[in-house]
This record gives C-alpha cells, structure tokens and sequence, in this order.
C-alpha cells in the first residue's frame, strides 16, 4: 500500500497540469500562432469580437458544466436561448424598461429549466429525454407563436455592450468574467456546490450521507436556468434585429465547451472555469479558420476533434486515478 | 431434437457412487490477485444424483462452479466428463459439454417469450437462415410437456413471469441443450414456499431420468430432503464428502464452521449502559417481518445471517433510507420517527454502509471531500463552507484512523480498500453519533487494516457508542461481540449471550439447522 504510494507520487506530480492550465497554454499558443502568420487576428478589434460575439455561449456552458458534474446533460439550452431571445426583445420592443427585458428572461429561464428538473430529480426521468422533448417544445413553439416574424427597431439603451467595465471591458465581457469566478467560487465553497458534485460522483453514498439528491438537482437545473436566462439577454442584446429561430447547434457548442473544459460526461469531476475557457478556445479556433484562409466549416470537425481529445485524456485520467470500472 | 429422452427412467433411487462420474475434478486449484480460493479441491458427481456443495461465504463454492461452467480456468487440476479430459475455455464450452449452470440472478430475455427464451442460441432455423417459428413452438411445448409443466404459457413474455417461473423456464432451457450435469446456484433464494415445492419436484424428476444436479443452497433442511450426497468446502479446501443419510445438521455445520477462532479480536470488556437504540416490532410490510431488539450504550451487537436474511434492510430501515412503516423506535429512551436520512442523522444515528466502491465514497473526491459529506450542514454557515473547520476536520480523520495517504487532497479511489473504508467510518464518525452500525466492516480489506478496525470498534463503544454490527464472517462475529443476535428470512430467530455464542451454534441459527434462542 505504501509502495503503491511512492510510486504514485512522482506520477501525480507529472500529470498535475490540469485542463484549465492546459486550455490557457493552448489558447495563448493560438494567438501567436495565428497573430505570427496573419497579425490582424491579434488586432483589438478582433479580439474584442470574439470575446464580445460569444460571452453568451460561455455563461451558457457554465450552467451546462454544473447540470453535467451533478450527471445529467441539458439539450434544450439553445432552443431555451432563442425563445428568451425573442422573449426579452420582444418585451423591449413593446415598451417595458430595458432592466425588466433583461430580468424577466433570466426569472422564466430558470422557472423552465427547475420544472425539467423536477421531472428528473422526482419522477427519475432521464435528463436527455426530458430536455429532448423540451428542446422541440421551444423549438416548435417559438416559430409557431411569432409566426417568423423577426424583431427590430430595439430601443438603443436596450444594448448591453455599449457600456464598460472601467470604461474598458465591454458589459458582456464583465458578465462573462464576473460570473465565471463567482460560479467557481460558489462551486467550491458552498454546501450545495459540494452536493453537486457528490451527487453527480455517487448519488448512492450522497443519499446515505443525508444529501438530498432531488432538492440538489432541482436546484441545479434552477441556477442553470438562470445563467441560461444571462446568457439569452447578452445573446440578444448584442443583436440588432432577433431572429424567431433558434441559432443552430447552439446547444453542440455549449456542450462541447463544458466537455472540453474539462467536466466529465460521467459525472462527479469538472470546473466551471475550464468551460468558460474552452468557450473562449473554440471561438477563437473558430475566427482564426478566416484569418489562416480555412473555410470557417471546419469549425465544427475541429470541435468534434476537441470533443474526443478531451474525453480520450478523461478516460486515461480516471484510469490513474483508479476511477475506471 | 432437443427434448431429452428418460435413459435412466428405471433408476429413481439415488447413491450411485460406484459408477464411473458424469463429471470430475481433480486437485483444483485457483487463485486470484491476494486470495487464494481453492486449494486442491476434488470433486465428482455421479450420473442421477443431487449431490449439494455446502460451505460458508468465501469457502469457494462460487469458484468452483464456475471452474466447472467454464467461467474460471483453474491455475492447475483436471476435469473430466464421463473418465475423458475436459477443457472448458469458456461458459460456452461447458454448455457444449453439457454442463448447464442456473445462477441466482436468471439469465433470460424478459421482453421475449418463453419459446424464445428456451431456444435462445440454438433456435430451429429454416433453409434460408430464418426462424422455423412452428418448430420453436412445437419443440417448447415438448420440453414443458416433459417435465409435465402445463401451467406455463409459451408465448408470454418471460418478464411477466415470477421469479420460480422464471427459473423453471431457466432450467427448461437448460434441458433444451441436453445438459448432462446441471448446477444450480442457490436455486430457492428467492423463492416462495409453493415455487420450492415444484422445484423439487422437478429437480427429482431431473435425477430420475439420468441428470446429475450440483445443489448449493445454504438451507440445510433442503439438503436432507433433496440431497443423495454432500460436499463441504471450508477456506478453499475440500473437507469431506458424505452420503446425506450418514450424516445430520450439527456433524455437516461442525464441517463447515470447524475452524479455530484465531486471537485477532481484540475485545475489551466495557461497562454496559442504559439502552441507546431500541426497536419494538420495527418492520416494513409486506417486505420485512417485526423486529425487536436493543443495544445499549458501550454494547457491540453482532448481527449474523446469510446473504439476503435481512440484515441490511433492517440497518436501512434503521437508519431512514428506506424508513420502516410498522413497530416503533427509541433512541436513548425516546420514541423517535426516522423518515429520512438526514432525520437518523439528526438523532446521532450512523450507518457504515456494506458496499465501499457504491455507497460509502464518492471516489472522485479527495479525503477532505469525503471526510466532511456527512457533517456538511454542521460545517457550513448559511450555505458556505468553512474550509478551516473542514480541513482541520480531514487531518484529524487521516491522524486519528492512520490513513495511509500522500494528503488530504488525494482522490480516495487511488487509496487501498482498507484505508477507504478508514475514511468511510471516519466520516461518520465525525457526525458523533451515539447509534453506530456497521455493515460488513472488514469485507475486503487486509489483516492490518482489519485489526486497526476492530481495536477502534473497541474503543467506540468504549466511549459509550452502541454499536450494531452486522457480519458474515463468524469469527469476527464470535470475536468482536457482547451479544450475537441471529437474522432469518427477515426476522430475529435467535439471541446469544458472549458466552453462549459459539460457531455450530450461531451457524445452526443462521440455517435454520437448530440453534436454540437464548
């Protein structure tokens, strides 16, 4: 046993660099890279365009991260985007105050995803079939009720991104940040961050220690809802006409940015930190492809690339770790 | 044609030792990583008799079905079947021998028919591959008539089907593939009353038209009723076998039990107190039958029993995992309801659960993680944690327990069983709780790691704990406890005192071989 350990030590020290390390390194590596062979991806501008273009698929995959670490997966969230898209600008447009086109999104998104929680916290059904229906639910229902009819004329204090932080970091850019280390915190440092984890690793041994599995998921799929609801209004308010539809594959890309951050599909590991980096990653990849002449399609192979690198090094991790079956 | 024919239909008596064996093994050996779980065992079966393989937990019995089902290979030894050696590199090889195994959880289709179910595999085709459905059906009939089974519909799908039911259509299948030997692996477990009746009609029909049948059950009465010979194994070796009319309960209980109880328990002897958990007519119905008992402050209990007597469930009913609906419960003198876990918590009761890997850890937490999940609400002001108070508590938990581990930020799944179940009981301990049961504290862990349990199990109750023990090791049972209560088929059939307690005893009990309540 104590062999067992000696040898493990030096292992563990060599295979400490976590995925959040891992993800900066690559994300640095892309932009010299890139900025070396065409110096205008590095251009402010462009930079300010990819942060600016995908906080909303960032906080997203927060919320994401946390739905998976506690087991579950959610396949609504794009759909659920584009309905509080259309539901914040279509408030705005009507007259309501700015501050309450941003709210009330945020209320109902987590209204919708704590009722998808409830049927898979109490009555046990499986999370992928519950947000599947709910996906086609909001996906039909949104079409069908705005008749395609697209929103326009937004008031302009309605745009988020026209104020800063400091007078330098873009409004959604802060959100994205802000709430990336406060759900991080919150993870870490909460009882029921901690539940979610448990929860997530071994529902079982969770039950018998007195964790309430169903208040835990319930909550999660709640908070979830909430940073989808953050997500929508940044989404929305970076537009200037808001289309009915939902944006495709939407919720691919959430997903992936969790997966690759780092959150174990299984369950039990991850950090929320690590998907808004990967977020960040696959934007960047995904604006480089112009800048290198690639076609922007490829986009999605190198996803996919990223996808089974990452649950590839996952498995081989949780070999170490002695986790495997 | 599948359906096997009545060769030996004029030869019903049993004891047919002196015929050349069906199936033999010779100087089996096997072991795997730390134990070794047969040491040189022989076996033979005769053809048409019910030979049982009696033995405790752990004494090899599994291994050796499934060296003769072909699951295991052994590391050294010899089979054979009808004086010809015999390789059997898979459980596919032993159905082609003819061996056929029924194991305790029935391996059949649930969604398919009972036609299918028996034809699985080996399914009348018709010339172009396709299923020859009039054939199966005609052929299912046959084999049901067989047996003179005319209760069993073969088109209904076997999920609907009760579990005796079930195993009849497992050994219908079995007979299909014109099994000559057929083990069966605790077959009336799980069964009622009526289903062990027609089992055993069955299974004498089975001998009476030649059949050979290894019968494991740990139900010694059935042994006598149904048996012709009995093998017993102990520790891996092979202790005798034994015509079942030369022999009675308290000489085969004396085979299997017949060790000596080693000085490894480190039992000291503390003053016992007042009662800290007492259970009046506590059940479940219709799952569980009324338990009472009371272990009192300073008190370890040991509560033996085979494998699904009850034990567990009565220490989840206990502790409000599944909280129990009839009969009434007093901690320390008051009358408490236990609807949920966190109220059992509440009321300082602590449950050590059996299985590590599935209820005790969650393994991709570090120690400090686990150390402090079930005192999490204690530890947090307002939901946050106090990481001090936490960290604090996880170093305690390594020191006091000696955790071997490189620090309290190392996952526990990369930590020996023992010290994970260090861990396990750590953690609840932290809770402080005056109740304490545990589920099979040792299963699976080294000497070492087992003695340091024992002494601390010790020093618990030596602090006023009352301490619940459920175990199926006897000698840690004998060892560790002040009193040793029995469970059976969901109740409490006998009690003994330290002094009274003694392996024939407490294994009589266990069986239902007698035993007397003291």
């Amino acid at each position: 046993m104590s062999a067992t350990l000696t040898a493990a030590a030096p292992r563990r020290l060599r295979f400490a660099v976590s995925q959040e390390w891992l993800l900066a390194i690559a994300i640095l590596l892309l932009f010299v890279g890139v900025g070396l062979y065409n110096p205008r991806f590095v251009a402010s501008r462009n930079l300010q365009s990819i942060l600016l273009g995908n906080a909303y698929v960032a906080v997203a995959a927060i919320g994401m991260s946390m739905v998976i670490i506690s087991g579950n997966i959610d396949i609504s969230v794009g759909s659920l985007i584009g309905v509080l898209a259309s539901v914040s600008g279509g408030l705005a447009v009507a007259g309501v105050p700015s501050v309450l086109a941003w709210l009330i999104p945020v209320a109902i998104g987590s209204a919708v995803m704590a009722a998808q929680g409830a049927l898979v916290a109490y009555l046990g059904l499986p999370s992928i079939v519950v947000t599947l229906g709910m996906l086609s639910i909001l996906k039909g229902g949104l079409i069908s009720v705005t008749n395609g009819v697209w929103i326009s004329n937004l008031p302009d204090n309605y745009h988020l991104a026209q104020w800063s932080l400091f007078g330098v970091v873009p409004m959604p850019v802060a959100f994205m940040v802000v709430l990336t280390i406060a759900a991080a915190w919150w993870m870490r440092n909460t009882a029921l961050g901690r539940s979610i984890y448990a929860v997530g690793g071994n529902a079982e041994a969770a039950r018998l220690c007195g964790i309430g599995r169903e208040r835990t998921l319930m909550m999660v799929f709640a908070v979830h809802g909430a940073f989808v609801g953050i997500a929508a209004v940044l989404f929305a308010t970076q537009l200037s006409v808001i289309q009915s539809t939902v944006p495709s594959n939407l919720e691919l890309t959430i997903i992936t940015a969790s997966v690759v951050g780092g959150v174990s599909i299984l369950g039990g590991t991850g950090t929320v930190v690590g998907a808004t980096l990967a977020a960040v990653l696959i934007a960047a990849i995904g604006s480089s492809l112009i800048f290198v002449n690639l076609s922007p399609f490829w986009l999605r192979a190198v996803q996919g690339i990223l996808i089974l690198v990452t649950v590839l090094a996952d498995i081989y991790r949780r070999r170490r770790r002695g986790l495997a079956r | 044609m599948a359906v096997p024919q009545p060769v030996l239909a004029e030869q019903a008596s049993p004891m047919r030792a002196a015929a050349p064996p069906v199936l033999a093994l010779d100087g089996i050996t096997k072991s795997f990583p730390g134990v070794q779980a047969l040491k040189g065992v022989s076996f033979e079966v005769a053809p048409g008799e019910v030979h049982a393989l009696l033995g405790e937990n752990g004494a090899g019995k599994s291994t050796l079905i499934k060296i003769m089902s072909g699951v295991h290979q052994a590391d050294s030894g010899t089979l054979a079947m009808h004086g010809r050696p015999l390789r059997l590199a898979s459980p596919h090889a032993a159905r082609q021998a003819g061996i056929a195994t029924i194991y305790q959880e029935l391996l059949l289709f649930p969604e398919l028919s009972v036609a299918e179910n028996l034809f699985m595999g080996h399914a009348p085709r018709r010339r172009f591959g396709g299923l020859d459905w009039r054939a199966l059906r005609v052929r299912a009939r046959a084999l049901l008539d067989s047996l003179d089974i005319h209760d069993l519909d073969i088109d209904g799908a076997v999920g609907t089907l009760s579990v005796g039911n079930r195993q009849r259509v497992e050994i219908l299948r079995a007979l299909s593939q014109d099994a000559s030997v057929l083990i069966m692996d605790e077959p009336t477990a799980a069964l009622t009353e009526h289903d062990v009746v027609r089992l055993f009609g069955i299974v004498r029909k089975l001998r009476a038209r030649g059949v050979s049948i290894v019968y494991i059950s740990h139900r010694l009465e059935e042994i006598f009723q149904l048996a012709d010979r009995v093998t017993v194994l102990r520790d891996g070796e092979h202790v005798a076998t034994k015509t079942v009319s030369q022999t009675d309960t308290a000489d085969l209980i004396q085979m299997m039990v017949g060790r000596r109880i080693d000085s490894l328990f480190p039992k000291i002897t503390v003053p016992i107190g007042k009662p800290m958990l007492e259970l009046r007519g506590l059940a479940r119905p219709p799952v569980s039958r009324p338990v009472s008992l009371s272990v009192h402050a300073g008190e370890i209990v040991g509560l033996a029993g085979l494998v699904g007597s009850g034990r567990s469930e009565l220490a989840q009913a206990i502790f409000g995992v599944t909280p129990a609906t009839a009969g009434t419960m007093l901690i320390d003198g008051v009358a408490a309801r236990v609807g949920s876990v966190a109220e059992a918590r509440r009321l300082g009761i602590a449950y050590v659960p059996e299985d590590r890997g599935t209820q005790g850890l969650v393994r991709p937490m570090t120690v400090r993680e686990n150390a402090s999940l079930a005192v999490l609400s204690d530890l947090a002001r307002f939901g946050f944690i106090d990481r001090a108070a936490e960290a604090r508590l996880a170093r305690e938990t390594v020191a006091r327990f000696g955790v071997r581990t490189a620090g309290i930020e190392q996952i526990v799944g990369k930590l020996s069983g023992g010290n994970q179940q260090k861990i396990v009981l750590g953690k609840w301990l932290a809770a402080n709780p005056r109740v304490l049961i545990l589920d099979e504290p040792t299963r699976g862990i080294d000497v070492g790691a087992k003695a340091e349990i024992h002494r601390l199990m010790g020093e618990l109750a030596g602090r006023g704990m009352a301490v619940l023990m459920i175990s199926s090791e006897l000698p840690e049972v004998l060892g560790m406890s002040d009193r040793v209560l029995v469970m059976r088929e969901g109740g409490i059939v006998a009690a003994f005192s330290r002094a009274e307690a003694t392996q024939e005893r407490v294994a009589g009990a266990m069986m239902g071989g007698g035993g007397t309540p003291g």
